[in-house]
């Protein structure tokens, strides 16, 4: 989009973005314009604030994707979840799992919920989603009672919270890779 | 001399509509040069052909809607679902359709260039497009010095001409009593003076249905994508111009157009008064004699890639609506303003160092409100007939965006679309959901 002209030579570490993350020159070099177009004020990192400028993302009920300072390295391994699982990846039993790996899209979207990171989704973190996903729309005893109903299913050791594992077998029947993947047209 | 001639084998032609044909075999030369080039650069690069532009950006964005989304993700569920339901697979869609905003959104991309499917051999669109060959470089050169130090003089001194004739010509028609002969005189003047300057910018314009043009006593409506609209629509017909006073140049040029011809220019402080605006316009457009009125509703310039929200308050006039769909080849030239990027200055020098303006112009049957329909749906009626004849996206945001906020009623909406996704299960219970 625009026309910058962006090469691969100007954004730093280009080199280890793109063996860490899978993505190919051509999306870094369009990733970086358009954290660069986001970066309104040109302050070198993003703030929730540019995120809250993209019209389309003020309208979703979820924002909690992006609320610390990002800077163009943690912009790219953000969005690297998204990426398609490659198929013909070699898979080096010794490196790091790929970013893109389902069960890293899942923590993606577990940590979304665990805002304290202590590995579990309480009670009151589920509550807090739910409230900003649906704000003025249901009462509070509702959102309690979905709440609820929604640990009952899937904890299955009756903490009264659902921890990863959990939340990865509730997950096991649904096509993360397709649900969770964004293609890139070029 | 030399100026002379050029001037006399310009103004002439321009003076009765004529055209000498060399912008024609210009643009045929141009068109054959980019071919060759975007062959040259297809082989090298070994991408199969793009027939093309990505208007619609750079990823792949599905067209289902939220609820048939969440309920696919559902029917993956593991458990039997049972009335009030929220799963925790349903943010899934939420974050999907969030990292897609994040990468590229339907209204950010409206306020910057369009990318082209193939380089035009212009550095300011040279995107991922690498060295290919030495051919392809000479001509890219021969390009830059064809453009700027032959074009580049042309251009500013044919343009400064036809500005500087406008000024003074309407100066001195203005001077004239009021009559048939002084209206038709000025006319005359003002599609020369607007001729010269399409010439200025090698504008090669293609108008379609001629027989649509907009009458005297109406209102022409039209997609704003530069403030170069005015010159493509005044090449062929007078109209009377609406906007603000400007000071310095562009205030000198309002002020002695508006004494050969009546034009509706209004002061910043006047803008605010939405009724004293309506009415202005509305006294204009009921004296038959006067030329009809040029709107832009959208308000600001957008990409040409798309319509945005019309602003209703042309559509509550009540006079028959006369639109005109505007649609630039980018190839040849990108005509859009980026206010935020470039200066009006720097935006024209711009202008001038492209190939060319080439552009089409659709005359739509005119259009008059419904009875019963209300000023946004009459706006939103015009607003798709124009985006289906230029072949622009249709999209109901704000152009206003460009610099404001999104309002809560958005947000709201989706909320209220998810939470009966959520609580409507509850009620009617015929949701079906069939469990593995």
């Amino acid at each position: 989009m625009g026309s910058t002209n962006s090469t691969l030579s100007k954004i730093p570490n280009a080199g280890d973005l793109m063996q860490e993350t899978g993505f190919s020159p051509a999306h870094i070099v369009r990733l970086y314009d358009r954290y660069k177009a986001l970066d309104k004020d040109k302050k070198g990192h993003l703030c929730p604030q540019d995120f809250g400028a993209i019209k389309e993302l003020a309208m979703n009920p979820i924002k909690q994707v992006c609320q610390e300072v990002l800077d163009f390295p943690s912009f790219v391994r953000i969005l690297a979840h998204f990426r398609p699982v490659d198929k013909n990846r070699p898979k080096d039993p010794n490196s790091p799992e790929h970013i893109n790996s389902r069960s890293n899209k899942l923590k993606f979207i577990f940590q979304l919920y665990d805002q304290d990171k202590d590995g579990k989704i309480s009670r009151q973190e589920l509550l807090q989603v739910l409230r900003t996903m649906l704000e003025k729309q249901v009462t509070e005893e509702q959102l309690e009672s979905i709440a609820d109903r929604t640990i009952q299913e899937a904890d299955l050791d009756r903490d009264d919270a659902i921890s990863f594992d959990e939340f990865r077998k509730s997950m096991e029947k649904v096509n993360i890779e397709h649900k969770m993947s964004i293609r890139f047209l070029r | 001399m030399w100026i002379s001639v050029v001037l006399a084998l310009t103004v002439l032609p321009a003076m009765f509509g004529l055209s000498l044909g060399f912008t024609d075999l210009y643009i045929k030369v141009l068109v054959k040069t980019l071919e060759w080039a975007a062959l040259r650069i297809q082989r090298a690069q070994k991408v199969p052909a793009v027939p093309c532009h990505l208007p619609n950006g750079i990823i792949q964005k599905g067209d289902s809607s939220m609820e048939e989304e969440i309920v696919e993700l559902r029917r993956m569920h593991p458990h039997p679902l049972t009335g009030g339901n929220f799963t925790l697979c349903d943010t899934f869609y939420f974050c999907k359709k969030g990292i897609e905003s994040i990468v590229e959104d339907q209204v950010t991309q409206r306020f910057t260039s369009e990318e082209l499917a193939s380089w035009n051999l212009l550095t300011r669109t040279n995107n991922n497009f690498h060295y290919i060959s030495m051919r392809v470089t000479i001509i890219w050169g021969l390009g830059v010095f064809i453009r700027y130090c032959i074009l580049l003089p042309l251009r500013i001194i044919l343009a400064a001409t036809g500005l500087s004739w406008l000024v003074i010509g309407t100066t001195l028609v203005g001077i004239l009593p009021n009559s048939n002969v002084k209206d038709r005189i000025s006319d005359l003047l003002h599609i020369t003076c607007y001729r010269i300057c399409a010439r200025g910018l090698s504008a090669k314009i293609h108008y379609h249905n001629k027989e649509n043009h907009p009458k005297k006593g109406g209102i022409c409506v039209a997609n704003h994508t530069s403030p170069i609209d005015i010159v493509i629509l005044a090449n062929d017909g007078c109209y009377a111009m609406v906007g603000q006073v400007h000071g310095g140049l562009m205030g000198l040029i309002q002020r002695s157009m508006v004494r050969s011809c009546p034009h509706v220019w209004f002061e910043r402080s006047e803008m605010k008064d939405r009724h004293a605006v309506a009415k202005r316009l509305r006294d204009h457009v009921a004296d038959k004699t006067k030329q009809p009125i040029l709107i832009f509703p959208e308000g600001t310039c957008i990409n040409n890639t798309s319509v945005m929200m019309f602003k209703k308050g042309s559509f509550e006039i009540g006079k028959t609506i006369h639109p005109v769909a505007i649609k630039y080849d980018p190839q040849f030239g990108d005509a859009f303003w980026n206010s935020a990027k470039y200066s009006m200055v720097a935006y024209l020098l711009r202008m001038m160092t492209s190939w060319a303006i080439v552009c089409n112009v659709w005359y739509l049957p005119p259009m008059s409100q419904q009875d019963g329909e209300d000023a946004v749906n009459f706006a939103n009626r015009v607003k798709s007939a124009i985006a289906h004849q230029g072949g622009l996206v249709d999209l109901s945001w704000d152009g206003g965006l460009k610099r404001g906020k999104v309002k809560e009623s958005y947000k709201e909406a989706q909320q209220k679309m998810y939470s009966s996704m959520i609580s409507g299960i509850n009620l009617n219970g015929s949701w079906e959901v069939t469990v593995d």
